[in-house]
């Protein structure tokens, strides 16, 4: 397929790829503005309390302080952390400072010192009492009465949906078709688990930061490590009560998001006191500080009830989920919805389903966006019952998985039924490589030679396993992205787009997009992405939409400054618009006459019918075409030590046409070994006062070189139609995969099915030894 | 009050001389003093993001007093090549697609740099244990590998070594 394009498809490293490599790109933290003041922050130690009273009068007279800020001098606007398109779907839950703390890691004060150490130092001095509340960390009982309850102010939602804070329900959702009664009694046998997965820090290498200061006429300038620059700039405005033309917001660099960054919880701290003192702010996390007070991995207990047929027709499907917001609830509806609508539309022939999912407040740290969104959770559960329903039809996985997943030309009517927080978007598949995935998958890790054979070596019982998944390319009908392009006389082109590059590459393959579509080399792109001044609004990088919803935005403008190309074109070799030829920033005419685009730029600046040659776009996408992965675990199992020793995990991902094989590569690697050291190792061990134990990178366990298997990627050859250049996403699905994949193996291995994440040797010895 | 201290280093080949805390961290000193391609990513020696060469050897810099390195010879990324001229294990980095977020791309040069300095043909598991101190979030270590293995490949035909 990329033989026909001259960029889309070809592999290039990232545009900014040397720049970091020399040490030369800046992040947050590397901007050195005038001796900017610094904060640091006095957390609840207490998971679930009333401020009876706070005395910061010998802090606020330590060396260097500034200022102090807490709920008695802060703006009490409820809002959302969650960094969504505006009406949030999330709850108004929070406040910038709070009279009660929530969880353990809550923010009762800030102080804002010269020094982050003299700040440090000034919260010793503040004397804080908690009158202590019974905390409540446990979802099963979330829901029953007498339960403490956690928000019981004047929270609200922001658009209609179902918010139950008296019963601490954050959201709830009830959607299904069919007759789940006549389905099961249809069934020959009715499969009904319970599976659980935990916590887990998104741990991207740099921890949040933001850094403020104004610029020559008075202005906020926020430099922030975000994934949500325009989201940035609202919440900001509306919490602090800065208007929105008093406040711009930068993305530089950032070291990596995985949907932590998507999380708007210190921009308005840091701006509020830069508004107050006139100075510049600066705030740097600590890594413990990200553990404990950032955002999470939504714990999901999934209840799966579905009956089967001995031909293995799955005539039911129920699927009952319970979520753990935490202490508040930024994506706690969308995340829960995205457990059901990113997940059962795979299987699209059920007839009688059922989709039912609470999220509930506890004390615990706040749930947020993570890579996956609620589908890892979902494909956890979704993934042993295929392989359990298979194994009872007698099917092997793969052959069962490619007789039943949805085709090309089909739909699901969960599609309709499940959307971001209302009604989904009815979508038919346009490109589905699934079943290319399966058998490319099944060969590279030698499925036929492997599955079922329980090759034993020594202690060691060997098996393979495997999962499916999809996910989306963006939310149809509410992300919009935009952007904007020039061309200047050297053949050269602006392309500026509000699209945040966190690592991911995007700069890269927009300007690979628009190169296309202008006839040229990506090369030629000079590209400004993610400053609110100077750049136009994206919704962000989230919701796997960047390179599909921004990448359309970008070929639709590209387009239209190519047009006005021709147009200057055939003015200067006086022929007609339909007859020339374009090639390599090259216009012929028939008669073997050639301008370049430098020349027809100038053209147009200078001489003739002058006017700059460029254009803007905006994009909604009508539908999210999934891409599809298919994943294989080779494993052994330590029957004495109950170890478990991946070998090899094999990816095959369907993401359409890759814009840049090399970086969609990349996604999945990364994606795959963040699902792998989430299903092995990675936990938040609560203590029974709610307090995270382990919130380092030494106790929070996530895999190094040497841990690490060998990960086999493999990029189907597909083509999405409505994708740019016949792209779809890539940037989360492949998280999806390896809890499953390593849990079926495991059962191929030894007989006992892993249900709860993550599979700690002591967990797979007692099951061991429980058979 | 802590008593300041005036020391001096040799950072990147050039003779300086700073005025620190003696309780600072060689990581913050560093940064504080416009070295910010070492980058502060835990502080608590666990992810490798702050690795610079001390003395010829890797280490983290923030748990490294910076008093205690007075007098030291310190290598950051930035001694290897600079934009206009990068060094091969830069470059290699690069191509390879090792380079996502880029955030721990510094201290994963240095670890490469000082194991290939030791060992030019390392084999991958020489390569999995020299950077195993440098936590990636990114790109699960493919690329990485990929980039280590092509660096050596550059720097033995350049004869950079």
């Amino acid at each position: 397929m990329s033989e026909k394009f001259t960029n889309a498809g070809h592999s290039h490293s990232k545009i900014d790829s040397i720049a970091l490599a020399c040490g030369n790109e800046k992040y947050t933290d590397d901007f050195m503005t005038d001796t900017p003041l610094h904060i640091a922050f006095l957390y609840s130690d207490i998971a679930n309390g009333i401020i009876s009273s706070i005395d910061y009068k010998a802090a606020e007279q330590a060396d260097g302080v500034k200022l102090i800020l807490y709920h008695g001098n802060t703006p009490d606007t409820l809002h959302t952390t969650a960094g969504q398109g505006y009406p949030e779907p999330s709850p108004y839950d929070c406040r910038m400072f709070d009279k009660k703390v929530r969880f353990v890691g809550d923010r009762i004060a800030a102080v804002v010192a010269d020094t982050y150490k003299q700040a440090e130092a000034a919260l010793k001095l503040i004397k804080v009492e908690i009158e202590q509340l019974p905390a409540l960390f446990d979802i099963e009982k979330a829901i029953d009465a007498g339960s403490p309850v956690i928000h019981s102010d004047d929270e609200y939602p922001a658009i209609p949906v179902t918010y139950k804070p008296e019963e601490n329900i954050a959201a709830e959702i009830v959607t299904g078709f069919g007759d789940l009664e006549k389905g099961f009694k249809q069934a020959d046998l009715i499969i009904d688990e319970t599976y659980s997965m935990q916590y887990a820090s998104h741990c991207a290498t740099e921890p949040h930061a933001v850094s403020v200061h104004f610029d020559e006429r008075g202005r906020l300038v926020i430099i922030t490590a975000t994934q949500v620059p325009y989201h940035v700039r609202r919440i900001v405005s509306i919490v602090c009560g800065i208007e929105i033309k008093n406040i711009r917001v930068i993305k530089p660099r950032v070291g990596g998001g995985f949907g932590g960054k998507q999380e708007v919880f210190l921009e308005q701290v840091a701006a509020l006191a830069a508004w107050r003192l006139k100075r510049s702010i600066k705030i740097v996390l600590s890594r413990k500080e990200v553990f404990i007070s950032a955002r999470t991995r939504h714990a999901m207990r999934s209840r799966i009830k579905m009956g089967v047929q001995k031909d293995g027709t799955i005539t039911a499907l129920d699927v009952d989920d319970l979520m753990n917001a935490g202490a508040y609830a930024p994506h706690a509806l969308t995340v829960l919805s995205n457990a059901g609508a990113k997940v059962l539309p795979l299987f699209n022939k059920i007839e009688n389903l059922r989709f039912s999912g609470r999220s509930v407040y506890t004390n615990l740290p706040v749930g947020g966006a993570y890579r996956g969104y609620g589908a890892t959770q979902g494909y956890f559960a979704l993934n042993q019952h295929i392989d359990e329903a298979a194994r009872y039809c007698g099917e092997d996985f793969c052959e069962y998985v490619k007789k039943r997943h949805i085709k090309s030309g089909e739909t699901s009517r969960v599609f309709e039924a499940l959307g971001e927080g209302k009604e989904g978007v009815r979508q038919f598949i346009k490109s589905c490589g699934l079943t290319e995935c399966i058998d490319r998958g099944a060969k590279a890790i030698e499925w036929e030679k492997l599955r079922g054979k329980k090759l034993r070596n020594g202690n060691r019982i060997r098996g393979v396993g495997a999962a499916v998944a999809m996910q989306g390319s963006g939310i149809p009908e509410i992300d919009m992205a935009s952007c904007h392009i020039k061309m200047n006389e050297d053949g050269s082109f602006n392309l500026n787009t509000g699209a945040t590059d966190i690592g991911t590459g995007s700069d890269t393959i927009l300007a690979q997009i628009a190169a296309e579509a202008l006839k040229t080399d990506y090369s030629k792109m000079i590209v400004l992405s993610s400053d609110t001044d100077t750049t136009p609004f994206d919704t962000g990088a989230y919701a796997s939409s960047t390179t599909y919803i921004t990448g359309n935005a970008v070929k639709q403008c590209a387009l239209k400054v190519y047009d006005l190309i021709l147009k200057a074109a055939s003015e200067m070799l006086g022929a007609d618009k339909n007859e020339l030829k374009v090639e390599d920033s090259k216009v012929s005419s028939r008669d073997g006459r050639t301008v370049e685009y430098g020349e027809i730029c100038a053209f147009r600046l200078y001489t003739s019918g002058q006017l700059q040659i460029q254009a803007s776009s905006s994009f909604v996408a009508h539908e999210s075409p999934p891409p599809f992965t298919a994943q294989f675990a080779d494993l052994e199992v330590d029957i004495e030590t109950g170890e478990i020793i991946l070998n090899r995990i094999a990816a095959a991902v369907d993401c359409g046409h890759p814009l840049n094989p090399l970086l969609a590569e990349g996604q999945v690697e990364g994606a795959v070994l963040n699902g792998i050291s989430y299903a092995l190792t990675e936990d938040y061990i609560f203590n029974s006062n709610g307090r995270m134990t382990n919130p380092d990178l030494g106790r929070y366990k996530i895999f190094n070189t040497v841990d690490t298997p060998e990960i086999i990627t493999i990029l189907a050859d597909t083509y999405e139609d409505t994708g740019p250049y016949g792209a779809k996403s890539v940037g989360e699905i492949a998280l999806n995969g390896p809890a499953p994949a390593i849990a079926n193996a495991v059962y191929d291995a030894v007989g006992i099915r892993l249900r709860h994440t993550p599979f700690t040797p002591e967990k797979v010895w007692k099951l061991l030894n429980e058979q | 009050m802590n008593n300041l201290l005036i020391v001096n280093y040799v950072i990147n080949g050039k003779d300086v001389v700073f005025t620190i805390n003696p309780k600072d961290s060689l990581l913050k000193v560093l940064r504080d003093n416009g070295y910010t391609e070492v980058h502060n990513g835990c502080q608590t020696g666990d992810c490798g993001a702050c690795v610079v060469i001390l003395n010829g050897r890797t280490v983290n810099s923030c748990m490294v007093l910076a008093a205690s390195a007075k007098d030291g010879e310190i290598l950051t990324v930035k001694a290897l090549g600079d934009i206009h001229n990068p060094h091969p294990i830069q470059r290699a980095f690069a191509e390879s697609g090792a380079v996502q977020c880029g955030f721990c791309t510094p201290g994963q040069i240095l670890s490469t740099y000082a194991l290939l300095l030791e060992n030019h043909d390392p084999d991958e598991k020489d390569i999995r244990r020299a950077l195993d101190g440098n936590i990636c979030r990114c790109t699960g270590y493919v690329k990485i590998l990929e980039a280590v293995k092509l660096a050596g490949r550059l720097m033995k035909e350049a004869e950079h070594v």
